[in-house]
């Protein structure tokens, strides 16, 4: 008997306290009481935006809440002006320098520049099918030795200390935080960028 | 003198005052409170008032017809008009809800030939519109349009095209449809009257020389505020043909080429001797930023809300502003650069930080407590502020308005909804009675966190200066919305949405109502059957309800409640019941 009841007074005791969520006062079942009558409220997050705001349903009272809210988002909350989202900024990285990525693009022979945004891209391949049909003309294939071959050109950039360096050597993201224009030369200018000297 | 005798002096006195020096005198009124009071005095001053005004502000479009405000102003030449509830701002209606501007433009065709200036927020506007107004007004002067729909750049290419006296042009923060930036080549060449142009929020390029061409001939350019699209390389060429800008709203800050243009850069801005606002700057880096620092010094508003910058290149910013009233920024600052605000700008009124991710309820960036905390400390003549963050404390909200008593608006938007003090767990009541209490004077109130009806207890005993109070995911009960309408004599707008405030609320506001400009229930318990007594009750309310697609029967979804001397509404589409 007596083992009983320590027992359950150290049951109590841990009860009282045991970390969780919630104010003092409230137990589980309650909790997910007012959890589940609180996501009545909300859409379910693959609805979100279109269903419009949710119905109030009768059974709810937020006083003693505080369960962290689903994470599906609400008609108009917070209250940002929808010209303001359309106009924020994407993130900005580490590097204040690397931010704005549009970059010049020019083509030898051709009678003007282009600009493309180097952000949009995820890896050269996307990038250099976008020049080439930019352009309208074939870049060869990459290899490390050899540049590229199989075509009069080979795309070229020019990097933070003004050298003009060839597309496709140094990994991705060093590339974009390097790059200041795009070069695509033609002829023999291109031939002698791509053996390896 | 025997009272007989005093009075029939005391009369003429009165009546051979003649009217029209009385309308000269009143002519120099232009306050709109003061003007209706005036034309309360009696019928000739009524009489003198009406027609020595010039510019009328009507609030919200549907409180009035345009043959009621012909009738009784005959000289207008200037119109400011409002429609749409201020919730439709966040796609809380339904598009094709009204406010569209057709029916005024006709009256005022006929009756105000001599229009000069239309401001419009919130209205539908369509391009047969502009074109008709461009056509209509041979003094047209001035046009804005802020966060208004319906309309497109060939609505804006009309204006350009035959408002030939135009002196502004104000697009800002419309839902329009950008087709292309043509529009600003339909100035004609000799047109140079220009002098405030804004059209920063629109996307598609515009032509640089016609720009350039434009600014150049418009010699009296004092507002000048372009779009992202403008390159700092492009821009010196502007501000040198602009030596009188006061305001400037910049394109794009990014500097593709560090070395050449930066010198132009900096000179331009040098001679940027007399802005007092600033905005723009998206796209702006650490490098960039100091070519700015030379026009800073008389910046008295400085709008960042467009600019991603951390606190670094930020504070170094600030340190070039001291005479700074206004400023607007993102989030990305965060405290440290809220902290320089507080040791920079002792001469702050006006505080506003956006949020960059408002949707993302697990970024840990953004600003907090800290930030606003340390902004009291060093601005104590804030009165102005609208705050977006994800955490707050009663205690914090305590000490702000103890450094800080003259908050005449105080909008926290605490962005995760129900969020408690996150330190103590409790509902953030004590921050708001803290607000209402230490800030006598406070006319704009927006609430949010964690409320139980202990929050609208204190406004409705405290906030006797309140005009509008904005409520979201908050109170307990009935009582909570019944406190505020009992409570706060001068409420004039009252926007509610998600709360648990139903027909008893909203009744007892019967006579209030009538006192008030508007009312706005969204997602409430109110059901169509308590909006319906509330119709029958008081017939010179508009009692609209909007219904939702799916929803029941017996709920009134959203709930729009105003005073009107025009009747229903007769242009009212199928989804909004005029009970």
């Amino acid at each position: 008997m007596e083992s009983k009841v320590a027992y359950d007074n150290e049951l109590n005791l841990i009860k009282a306290t045991e970390l969780r969520l919630g104010l003092p006062g409230t137990d589980d079942r309650e909790e997910q009481a007012l959890f589940s009558a609180r996501n009545n409220k909300r859409p379910l997050p693959d609805t979100s935006k279109e269903c419009g705001s949710k119905k109030n349903s009768d059974a709810r009272h937020v006083d003693n809440e505080t369960a962290p809210p689903a994470k599906a988002q609400i008609v108009g909350w917070p209250p940002i002006r929808s010209y303001r989202k359309n106009n924020l900024q994407p993130k900005k990285s580490d590097q204040a320098e690397a931010a704005g990525i549009y970059l010049k693009v020019s083509m030898d022979g051709a009678p003007y520049l282009r600009k493309i945004d180097l952000g949009i891209y995820k890896g050269y391949p996307e990038l250099l099918k976008a020049l080439e049909s930019m352009f309208k003309f074939t870049i060869g294939e990459y290899s490390e030795r050899e540049g590229y071959k199989g075509s009069e050109y080979a795309p070229t950039y020019e990097d933070k200390d003004g050298d003009w360096m060839l597309v496709g050597d140094v990994p991705w993201d060093m590339f974009m935080s390097s790059c200041k224009r795009l070069r695509i030369m033609k002829g023999s200018e291109a031939r002698g960028l791509g053996c390896g000297v | 003198m025997d009272p007989e005798r005093k009075k029939v002096v005391e009369r003429v006195a009165v009546s051979t005052f003649p009217d029209e020096v009385l309308e000269r005198v009143l002519v120099q009124l232009k306050s709109h409170k003061d003007r209706s009071s005036v034309s309360l005095v009696c019928h000739s001053w009524y009489d003198a008032e009406r027609f020595s005004r010039t510019h009328v502000f009507i609030a919200n479009c549907y409180s009035v017809t345009p043959e009621i405000v012909s009738r009784r102003f005959p000289n207008i030449r200037s119109v400011s008009l409002k429609g749409k509830p201020r919730f439709s701002d966040f796609n809380l209606v339904p598009p094709n809800w009204g406010a569209n501007i057709r029916s005024w433009l006709v009256m005022f065709a006929a009756k105000y030939p001599f229009l000069e200036e239309l401001r419009l927020k919130r209205m539908t506007v369509t391009d047969e519109s502009l074109e008709f107004l461009a056509l209509s007004f041979p003094n047209f002067k001035a046009l804005s349009l802020f966060s208004c729909d319906g309309f497109s750049t060939d609505g804006l290419a009309a204006i350009a095209t035959h408002c030939k006296n135009l002196a502004e042009l104000d697009i800002q923060e419309n839902d329009l449809n950008d087709k292309s930036g043509s529009w600003l080549s339909c100035f004609p060449e000799n047109f140079s009257s220009l002098e405030v142009l804004n059209f920063a929020n629109l996307s598609n390029d515009v032509n640089f020389e016609a720009l350039e061409r434009l600014v150049s001939r418009c010699k009296s350019l004092k507002v000048l505020k372009v779009n992202r699209n403008i390159t700092l390389e492009q821009l010196p060429r502007l501000l040198i043909r602009a030596p009188l800008l006061t305001e400037l709203g910049t394109g794009s800050f990014l500097q593709e080429h560090p070395a050449c243009q930066y010198s132009e850069l900096e000179n331009a801005f040098n001679k940027c001797m007399n802005l007092n606002t600033l905005s723009g700057l998206s796209e702006v880096t650490a490098l960039s930023l100091p070519a700015l620092y030379p026009a800073c010094a008389n910046l008295t508003f400085m709008n960042l809300s467009c600019a991603a910058l951390q606190s670094g290149e930020f504070a170094k910013l600030l340190v070039h502003c001291p005479c700074l009233r206004r400023l607007w920024v993102l989030d990305t600052v965060e405290d440290k650069g809220l902290e320089a605000v507080g040791s920079n700008c002792p001469l702050l009124e006006e505080l506003r930080v956006f949020p960059t991710d408002p949707f993302d309820e697990d970024t840990f960036h953004g600003v907090t407590e800290s930030g606003f905390i340390a902004v009291s400390y060093g601005c104590r003549r804030l009165s102005y502020v609208l705050y977006f963050c994800r955490q707050m404390t009663n205690a914090a909200v305590a000490t702000i308005v103890q450094n800080c008593p003259d908050f005449t608006h105080f909008r926290l938007c605490i962005m995760n909804p129900w969020q408690p003090d996150y330190q103590t767990n409790e509902p953030m009541d004590e921050a708001f009675c803290a607000v209402v209490k230490s800030c006598t004077k406070l006319q704009r109130l927006a609430v949010s966190g964690l409320l139980t009806d202990l929050t609208f207890e204190y406004i409705g005993k405290y906030a006797k200066n309140l005009e509008t109070l904005s409520v979201a995911f908050a109170g307990s009960s009935d009582w909570g919305m019944q406190c505020v309408l009992g409570g706060c004599p001068k409420l004039r707008k009252l926007e509610i949405r998600d709360c648990p405030f139903g027909n008893a609320a909203l009744l007892s506001g019967l006579d209030k109502y009538e006192s008030m400009r508007s009312l706005w229930m969204s997602d409430c318990k109110v059901t169509m059957n308590g909006c319906r007594v509330l119709a029958k009750e008081m017939p010179r309310l508009n009692v609209e309800v909007i219904k939702v697609d799916g929803s029941n029967e017996s709920q009134a979804d959203k709930v729009y409640v105003y005073r009107s001397v025009a009747g229903p509404r007769r242009d009212a589409p199928p989804f909004v019941l005029t009970l």
